[in-house]
């Protein structure tokens, strides 16, 4: 292999710094994206997946689509599927409907809309829907009423009826009449309420809402019960009032309704087999852009982005774009520091899971992993098993220890706990085999030199990861990589002596 | 703790650092193509045997999980062996067996291991528990090296082998790692092997290093190192020459071993040869290798014998412990 020569390397190196901010500039300038966090507002691109079979004949599609509502301001929206007509319905109760002569096989609709979190209070009113006449069976009907007594008796008005309802009905332990519902609407608690609000002359429904969290993907609608008075409104969440503990350890997400009178999230006349699935992304856009309309632009063959492609991919590419900084960061600390990894990534990966643990509970819960899994690896080593076949034992004892971990912090009410599932078992299992190998022949102190080497690398990848300024630039300019994957090349070019090597030759000091 | 060295003080000294050693000499010496032969000791066995250069006698390869049973019989009759994965690297997976005794055998450290043990190391030396990335792997079986009397003094549990780093065919710089109980029989210097440096010109110690540090006697034994001296130091050194026309690889470390019987029997070749050696010998390799670095193709292609020459003339050293005892006679007087 002929060593490329050294000026067409430093071409190469000011060629790709030259592209990174160029791609940089342009975006800044072109389509004003800010070049540092926080002098922006939360934009949530929300991507409606619809999926239905259809039966080669006219298939019409009625979906539900959001408004302007409390904590949010519509941007833009828009639709795709090829062949099909797309139409607006505005009015009470938005919906975008999809109309087609002719359609065979799997269908996939797209419909994306981006929201703007805004404080402005100026709630919009929503009128009532009609009252429903509920049609109830003995000997529930007889149970309801007596709940509706008692809760109308403990209430003032329309809102504290429904809060007294939905407390007797998620409460712990209930009565045998409320026993015998819960019973029977098990899952179906926001109907019920709805019914029983309506029966007692009370304008209710049952509305969906969407938990906006970044990067979410394939996610479902939740059933929220909504109470007028009049033309106020108010949206209850019975699973807040049922697991407050569980709630409490996190902050509230957004909640954005994506159906708000009472009516059906999705309708399909002339397909089977419908569903509805949520991708999601969190943007940070300058005041200008986001509420200027900049869709066509955005979309546009010329834009070097990945901001064209549907929500769903942008929300799985918004991690894969942090790889490359997590890969700098251990370039950094083994070429220049010379720190001591076990496995050269493994790391990185390690970062990730940090990144949706948590940094405290992501180490104690990897030292915990480990050193379980070392314990159990050291039982296997005198089995005197089969390469391949050790690894897959360790595999599922890794699976079984998160698994116990899990379940151990969730009954000691520590719900953060629960996250260490999010670790990378296979990873974490090739982990504990080598290390345990290491141990055997090199001793513990090996373990720990290179255990800890690769805590702290991916301590640093995290730091590095986390920070919303990385995430902001590494999402929003593409530039970012070209200027990473040079200052890659250049530190692969290194040629001087690693921080661990002056203290390593300083005995020639005498 | 020694603190921190200067950067400009080490690049004073010319110590070869890993990035400079990994980018400049192996990455531009060693073409890649060329690494199975080294990385796969049963290649390297058959390349240098063809170029009639010694090694310890092979007992028998063992090369599939349905043989591994079979190692009991193989090794039936031999006092002592050694066995060996093809892939390891730096001495992983190696097993000593120094001789047999009852139903056990023992090893170099006296430890006693059962059929069942002996087994199940050769059925993870398969699984690829020591090669890398897990690749499977084979058994080499070695007859045991007898230990040059020369070393009886210098060494426990295990015999000394002798690392030479030749660059472009020349001898550039020599260490004898020597075992300690520390090491645990291992001549691996990050295990506590002691280190000792040899000069090229004459085969004598210069220094010597354990676990990074300069000392003077064995720990173990407590002869003074200065002392030591390699026996056949010439013929080695043409040996480790050799290695480079066989291989081609223009960055190689070498290991040799002195056998009681058969004289020096080289051990393996390493593609990556690590930088304690210049601790060892209390000098850098920089000066050294930039000195071959500017020779010509044709410097190059002269005989081993004609290369060892030039390298004995260029990279005679200093012994640290003359000046020892140099100082320690001034001081006396």
């Amino acid at each position: 292999m002929k060593p490329a020569s050294a000026l067409s390397f430093y071409t190469l190196i000011v060629l790709l710094l030259l592209a990174g901010i160029t791609l940089i500039l342009q975006r800044h300038w072109v389509y004003e994206v800010p070049l540092f966090h926080g002098e922006t507002q939360t934009v949530w691109s929300v991507e409606a997946l619809v999926e239905f079979e259809a039966g080669n004949q006219p298939v019409k599609v009625s979906m539900a689509r959001p408004a302007d509502q409390e904590g949010f301001t519509l941007l833009r929206q828009s639709g795709a599927s090829p062949g099909y007509g797309l139409h607006f319905i505005d009015g009470p109760d938005p919906r975008a409907e999809w109309t087609i002569r002719s359609a065979r096989g799997v269908q996939q609709l797209y419909f994306q809309v981006d929201v703007l979190e805004s404080d402005m209070a100026d709630s919009q009113l929503v009128a009532p829907p009609p009252l429903t006449e509920p049609d109830w069976q003995e000997p529930y009907e007889i149970a309801i009423q007596r709940l509706t007594r008692e809760s109308w008796e403990a209430s003032a008005d329309n809102f504290s009826f429904a809060r007294e309802l939905i407390k007797r009905l998620t409460e712990e332990e209930s009565p045998q009449h409320i026993l015998l519902l819960k019973r029977a609407y098990n899952g179906r608690l926001p109907a019920l309420l709805a019914e029983i609000l309506n029966y007692s002359s009370v304008h209710a429904a049952v509305v969906y809402g969407l938990e906006l969290e970044d990067r979410r993907r394939r996610q479902l609608l939740t059933p929220l019960l909504r109470v007028w008075d009049g033309d106020d409104s108010k949206v209850f969440r019975l699973d807040e009032m049922k697991d407050e503990s569980l709630l409490a350890s996190e902050e509230p997400k957004p909640l954005l309704l994506w159906e708000q009178r009472g009516a059906s999230v999705l309708d399909v006349i002339g397909g089977e087999n419908s569903r509805i699935r949520f991708s999601m992304l969190r943007r940070e856009e300058s005041t200008y852009s986001a509420l200027n309309d900049s869709l066509p632009l955005q979309s546009s063959l010329l834009n070097f982005s990945i901001h064209s492609l549907p929500v769903a991919e942008q929300a799985m590419f918004k991690t894969i774009l942090l790889l490359p900084v997590g890969a700098l960061v251990v370039c950094l600390l083994r070429i220049l520091v010379g720190i001591r990894t076990s496995g050269t990534f493994m790391p990185v990966l390690i970062a990730i899971a940090f990144m949706q643990t948590s940094l405290g509970t992501g180490i104690v819960g990897f030292i915990l992993v480990v050193a379980a899994g070392l314990i159990v690896r050291g039982y296997l080593s005198r089995l005197n098993l089969l390469l391949v076949a050790r690894i897959s034992a360790v595999i599922i004892s890794v699976i079984a220890i998160i698994s116990l971990f899990s379940v151990l912090s969730y009954k000691l009410g520590l719900t953060e706990g629960l996250k260490v599932m999010f670790f990378p078992m296979v990873i974490l299992a090739w982990t504990i085999e080598r290390m345990s190998i290491l141990w055997e022949e090199e001793g513990g102190r090996e373990v720990m030199i290179q255990g800890g080497g690769s805590l702290v690398t991916a301590v640093l990848a995290y730091g590095a990861m986390q920070h919303p300024l990385v995430q902001h630039l590494t999402f929003n300019f593409m530039g970012v990589q070209f200027i990473v994957l040079a200052l890659v090349l250049l530190l692969g070019s290194y040629t001087g002596y690693r921080l661990f090597e002056l203290r390593r030759f300083a005995v020639l000091k005498r | 703790m020694n603190g921190l060295i200067a950067p400009w003080t080490l690049a004073q000294a010319g110590m070869l650092g890993i990035n400079r050693r990994n980018r400049k000499y192996i990455g531009q010496y060693n073409p890649r193509s060329l690494f199975p032969l080294v990385d796969d000791k049963r290649k390297t066995r058959t390349t240098l045997s063809e170029a009639g250069i010694p090694m310890a006698d092979l007992i028998g390869v063992i090369d599939e999980q349905s043989q591994v049973k079979r190692i009991a019989d193989l090794v039936d009759g031999h006092q002592g062996f050694a066995i060996k994965p093809a892939k390891g690297s730096g001495g992983k997976g190696i097993l000593i067996i120094t001789h047999k005794d009852g139903e056990h055998w023992v090893k170099a450290s006296g430890a006693r291991i059962s059929r069942q043990d002996l087994v199940r190391h050769v059925s993870n030396i398969l699984s690829g528990l020591y090669s890398l990335g897990g690749a499977a792997d084979v058994a080499l079986v070695e007859s045991l090296i007898h230990q040059a009397p020369h070393f009886n003094d210098y060494t426990v549990e295990g015999v000394p082998d002798i690392r030479v780093i030749v660059c472009r065919g020349y001898p550039v710089m020599a260490m004898v790692r020597l075992s300690t109980h520390a090491s645990d029989g291992k001549a691996n210097l990050h295990q506590g092997a002691v280190g000792v440096g040899i000069d090229i010109a004459t085969g004598v110690a210069l220094a010597a290093v354990q676990h990074g540090q300069p000392l003077s006697h064995h720990p173990d034994t407590n002869k003074p190192l200065g002392a030591l001296t390699i026996p056949d130091w010439e013929a080695l050194l043409v040996m480790a020459a050799r290695c480079y026309d066989v291989t081609g690889l223009g960055y190689l470390g070498i290991d040799i071993v002195v056998d009681r019987d058969h004289g020096p029997l080289l051990l393996e070749l390493n593609a990556r040869p690590g930088l304690a050696i210049q601790l060892a010998n209390n000098a850098g390799l920089l000066p050294r290798l930039r000195r071959l670095d500017a020779l010509s193709a044709a410097d190059t292609r002269l005989t081993p014998e004609a290369r060892v020459a030039r390298s004995r003339e260029w990279f005679a050293d200093q012994s640290v412990f003359d000046q020892a005892i140099q100082t320690r006679v001034q001081l006396t007087e």
